[in-house]
């Protein structure tokens, strides 16, 4: 489709972070896997709790970074924000996916069902739906600046849904259950669980802005590099009526 | 924008009518008590399992449903998947017949927000709450 990208350089910063990814993936891994115990109720399948959460939480800052990104574009008209909205655009629907994908698995074993339509589950379908979109409306436009123009609009409406999916346990009747952390109400998190909890969020942030760094640098790259012109035009169809014998 | 405008009146629609209380995803045992006209009709039904009202025969699971007021006697045609036990939350599929026992095929789990180790974990019970 396009030249092949050189893969950018790494920084020393981009080193440092790959570092603090790494210790920060093994001590939660120790944590999630070795401290924590089970729980009383749902067993080993808990442990999902540790990528489950973290991936969600991802997502969630992956979108806020679009709207940021996104009113930023609006008001410079400077495509470096437009990379950045991008690229923690993509990032924030793979999480996604991922949390729904996890979620499922963790629900088998412990709701009996690996879906159910509640209102947590539709809203975070919904979540990746208009995210997913946000994508592709970039490659809808006629130019470069006309489709950054409009996914920085869906960037920034579509964040409506962030809160929507995360109180929707607290707004409506779900399977799902409402929040222990960052929840309004009064909910019990067994100490060890915790630290494990928020070791994974930390090192899915760290390799959630990794990962983001290194695309904005990708994107950057293609923005520079003169439009490839297609070597065969397009040209119409044309049927012709087959000599019958 | 088309894309847009559909998208913000997919979800207006869909908070207007959560906030009318239109979209109840399960009935609470007080509620199908209080309306008659509930009966005979295919809902959800959600609450505790209450203690010692659990027994399991050929014909399903056999046990009590409760919002700590009013109590439905449930009979599910499958055995319980998940997590289920007494005490915990559950969710029930099916029909409520004029006997006054609600009849279900579809037995889910729900359970709280709460996470512990099993009784006998001797280590830290230090709690967590915001």
């Amino acid at each position: 489709m396009t030249a092949p990208l050189h893969p950018p350089r790494s920084t020393p910063a981009d080193r440092t972070l790959t570092a603090a990814t790494a210790a920060a993936s093994l001590v939660a891994l120790v944590l999630a896997l070795v401290v924590a115990p089970p729980d009383a109720v749902q067993g080993q399948a808990q442990r999902l709790m540790y990528v489950h959460v973290p991936a969600a939480w991802l997502a969630y800052a992956c979108f806020a970074t679009v709207l940021v990104a996104s009113v930023a574009y609006l008001l410079t008209r400077d495509l470096r924000w437009d990379r950045r909205a991008q690229a923690a655009g993509e990032l924030g629907v793979g999480m996604t996916a991922l949390a729904i994908a996890l979620g499922s698995i963790w629900g088998r074993p412990v709701w009996g069902t690996w879906w159910v339509w509640d209102p947590r589950l539709i809203t975070t379908v919904v979540l990746l739906l208009v995210y997913a979109g946000y994508l592709s409306v970039r490659g809808l436009g006629d130019d470069r600046g006309t489709g950054a123009r409009r996914a920085a609009a869906v960037g920034i409406i579509g964040f409506v849904n962030v809160p929507i999916v995360h109180f929707s346990v607290v707004w409506w009747r779900t399977l799902h259950q409402p929040a222990t952390v960052l929840s309004p109400d009064q909910a019990v998190l067994d100490g060890r669980m915790a630290a494990a909890l928020l070791a994974a969020v930390v090192a899915f942030t760290l390799a959630g802005w990794l990962v983001v760094r290194r695309r904005i640098r990708q994107l950057a790259l293609l923005d520079a590099e003169p439009a490839v012109a297609d070597p065969e035009p397009a040209r119409p169809l044309v049927v012709t009526a087959k000599p019958q014998p | 924008m088309v894309v847009t405008v559909v998208a913000l009146g997919a979800v207006g629609v869909l908070a207007g009518a959560g906030l009318q209380g239109n979209l109840v995803y399960y009935k609470t045992t007080s509620e199908l008590v209080a309306d008659p006209g509930l009966a005979g009709q295919r809902l959800r039904l959600g609450g505790l399992v209450m203690a010692s009202s659990v027994s399991r025969g050929p014909d399903g699971v056999r046990f009590t449903l409760t919002d700590g007021v009013q109590e439905v006697r449930v009979v599910n045609s499958e055995q319980p998947r998940g997590v289920f036990q007494e005490g915990q939350g559950a969710l029930v599929e099916g029909v409520l017949g004029a006997d006054g026992v609600f009849r279900s095929d579809l037995l889910l789990v729900k359970h709280d927000n709460t996470y512990r180790p099993p009784d006998g974990d001797g280590n830290s019970q230090a709690e967590i709450r915001p």
